[in-house]
């Protein structure tokens, strides 16, 4: 052994240059490990930093509990077949029909095509038949039927046997003892007036918004279907979205702070966002006409007015069936905030607009502002509506402490002279310049939010991704909800009582915008003063 | 190419220099995208302006080469920074991280009339510091850094005794 060394060393002695040279080579070669070494030490650190800061943001704010709901439930039973009639089968039907898991042919070819009919195969099966189908426009209802009689089904359903039945009305539909439950997409004039129709007849009822065109229909409406043993649902999707979830859990959390203005928003600049659709994409009038439509159906109990395409098509324009962007878009808004906070009917409400834009023969304003006050919530809720603009002003509750919008993901900022965050926006933990916390439902968790670019896209709505997630369509689940409700006997979430404060605060703003003058809700009463 | 002779020390020195600096952004930048959950391209590719629009829209539109646009990305940033560092494969590593970041580039290159929703933390007309790495990767793939100092030492050996 000695030796060995010895014998080395001497060696090494004979070729000290070899030997130092090999050296080099070896330190040479080896210069990144040091490197690697720093690097692998500074990332640690660095991930641990973040990580730390992420965490402590969550858990001062109390939010370590809030996690994605799990996947949806599956319906408890579905054993008995609900047959299901449209009336209406005009574009919003179409949404029906394929949450119900019925699906146009032609569609189903297209989108296999294009490689996106996935989400909507996966859809579960509700044991659902569309039997019948009624619409004043034979174009409309022959899809329709088409669609009900469809070889597709989502959810692996077997194609339904049953007979598929054109109505030519739909009393007459409401009077067949083969139809369970409807499903109304009409214009809105017709909405009240049917559903009251259809809780006389015993048929629950799933029904687009607005819930009604005017006072006295809203309230024989709300009557009649309280006295029923129907299940009633408002067609509100959005709140069916996940996110809504977590903001009522952040509400909870009273994260915000006393809140004391929401602003709602409607940013539109096209002629389509502006109800002008009655062109195709050639600039040609689209079909329909007397000999297809059944005109005088169609009007039903509004001014008789002659043939239009243009009424056809557009009929938000006109008050005669419609109450413009209040009754198409603000309901929307309306029940986001009240399925969040219960506002319900608002003590009194302000609107004024005009038609500055689309100066065509339309009656509904294409700039509007209503301002709706809830004195007893110490609030004000705020609907600003514009369709020569699309700058997007998002959905946003505002509250001493922090500001929280809610799109397609939720967004939480701090308040700059917020109480409760001051310590923590004077140390630094907290940023009152970028969102503090965002909720992402394709992200399935809650999220501090640390990296500048990952701030910036999060204000953006831009960190959606669909790597992980299936896309659930929301009309789906809000479909869902009333046949799961229809079956164990519960209450939908947007049921006939918060149809009937969403229809009082919509009539109270169309009131308000029409007479130009500030209308009241008399509680006594129970009347818009 | 494989002649190591014939510069001066302070050429190698800086060569080797500007290989580590650009081998450790690299190695972080691949390493980021890790560290954040379900990180993706998508918000980056949305931004995407001028020839490569197209094709970024494409990659957005289906979730599957999303998927593997991200995965690939991620660990062709980490293999090119480790690569870079070691001066392993060091040519291939430079002219495989100076594609990429030409890719980075077209998809926004600060040319007049492009304007992005993301903010940078520069001033750029044309040129941009992505363009500039990019180029200063191709330098170092027509020098034999690796050679200078790197794992490459011995891989030039093993080819060497192979021949």
């Amino acid at each position: 052994m000695e030796k060995d060394i010895k014998a080395k060393s001497e060696n090494e002695k004979n070729m000290p240059q070899e030997s130092a040279m090999k050296r080099r080579t070896l330190l040479k070669a080896l210069v990144g490990i040091p490197v690697l070494g720093v690097f692998a030490f500074e990332l640690f650190r660095k991930w641990t930093y973040d990580h730390e800061k992420r965490s402590r943001v969550i858990k001062e704010l109390g939010l370590e509990n809030i996690k994605a709901p799990a996947v949806m439930k599956s319906s408890s039973s579905k054993s008995d077949l609900l047959r299901i009639g449209l009336i209406g089968y005009g574009s919003r039907a179409v949404s029906h029909a394929n949450g119900l898991g019925y699906m146009l042919p032609e569609t189903v070819e297209a989108m296999k095509k294009n490689d996106t009919i996935k989400d909507w195969l996966a859809q579960e099966d509700l044991n659902v038949a569309i039997t019948g189908i009624c619409d004043v426009f034979d174009l409309h209802a022959e899809n329709g039927l088409a669609t009900a009689r469809s070889e597709y089904r989502a959810g692996g359903a077997a194609p339904s046997k049953l007979p598929v039945k054109r109505y030519m009305s739909y009393q007459e539909m409401l009077d067949d003892k083969e139809i369970d439950a409807v499903m109304i997409a009409t214009p809105d004039h017709h909405h009240a007036p049917i559903t009251t129709a259809a809780a006389k007849a015993g048929k629950h009822v799933y029904c687009e918004k607005s819930p009604a065109h005017s006072e006295e229909q809203l309230y024989e409406m709300c009557d009649t279907v309280k006295n029923s043993k129907i299940v009633y649902q408002l067609g509100h999707q959005i709140t069916q979205s996940v996110i809504f979830q977590q903001a009522k859990d952040i509400i909870k959390k009273d994260i915000l702070g006393k809140i004391t203005l929401i602003e709602t928003t409607t940013n539109r600049n096209t002629a389509d966002g502006a109800w002008i659709r009655h062109l195709d994409k050639n600039g040609k009038p689209k079909p329909g006409d007397e000999k297809s439509i059944d005109w005088a159906q169609w009007l039903g109990h509004a001014p008789k007015v002659p043939f239009s395409v243009d009424r056809y098509y557009n009929w938000t324009k006109f008050f005669d069936y419609d109450i413009g962007l209040i009754g198409q878009l603000f309901t929307h808004e309306f029940d986001s905030v009240n399925q969040l906070l219960r506002i319900g009917i608002p003590k009194s409400v302000v609107s004024s607009g005009g038609i500055y834009y689309w100066k065509d023969n339309r009656d509904m304003p294409d700039v509007l502002n209503c301002v709706f006050e809830y004195p007893d919530r110490e609030l004000t809720l705020l609907y600003s509506a514009t369709l020569g603009n699309s700058r997007s002003r998002g959905r946003v509750f505002m509250g001493h402490d922090a500001s929280m919008e809610i799109g397609s993901a939720i967004s939480i900022t701090a308040d700059g002279d917020s109480t409760r965050y001051q310590k923590q926006i004077e140390s630094g933990l907290i940023d009152p310049t970028v969102p503090m916390v965002s909720f992402n439902p394709n992200r399935g968790s809650i999220d501090a939010v640390t990296s500048a670019t990952e701030k910036y896209y999060a204000a953006r709505g831009l960190t959606t991704t669909t790597i992980n997630g299936v896309n659930v369509d929301v009309t789906y689940l809000h479909i869902k909800e009333w046949i799961d409700c229809i079956r164990n006997g519960k209450t939908p979430s947007a049921n006939i009582e918060k149809a009937f404060e969403e229809g009082v605060a919509c009539l109270m703003a169309h009131k308000s915008y029409v007479e130009k003058r500030r209308t009241e809700w008399d509680p006594v009463s129970r009347k818009i003063v | 190419m494989k002649d190591t002779t014939g510069f001066t020390p302070m050429q190698r020195y800086v060569l080797v220099a500007l290989r580590l600096l650009i081998g450790w952004h690299i190695l972080y930048e691949g390493f980021s995208k890790l560290l954040i959950p379900n990180w993706s391209s998508m918000g980056f590719l949305s931004e995407s302006k001028w020839i490569l629009a197209g094709f970024s829209k494409w990659i957005i539109s289906s979730p599957g080469v999303l998927h593997a646009v991200d995965f690939l990305n991620t660990w062709g940033l980490i293999l090119i920074g480790l690569g870079l560092i070691l001066g392993l494969f060091t040519k291939a590593a430079a002219i495989s991280g100076s594609i990429l970041l030409f890719v980075y580039y077209l998809n926004n290159p600060p040319l007049i009339g492009l304007e992005y929703s993301v903010p940078t933390e520069g001033s750029y007309l044309i040129i941009s510091k992505t363009l500039i790495e990019a180029v200063a990767l191709v330098a170092l793939a027509v020098f034999p850094s690796g050679l200078f100092a790197g794992l490459d030492i011995y891989v030039q050996k093993f080819r060497d005794r192979t021949n």
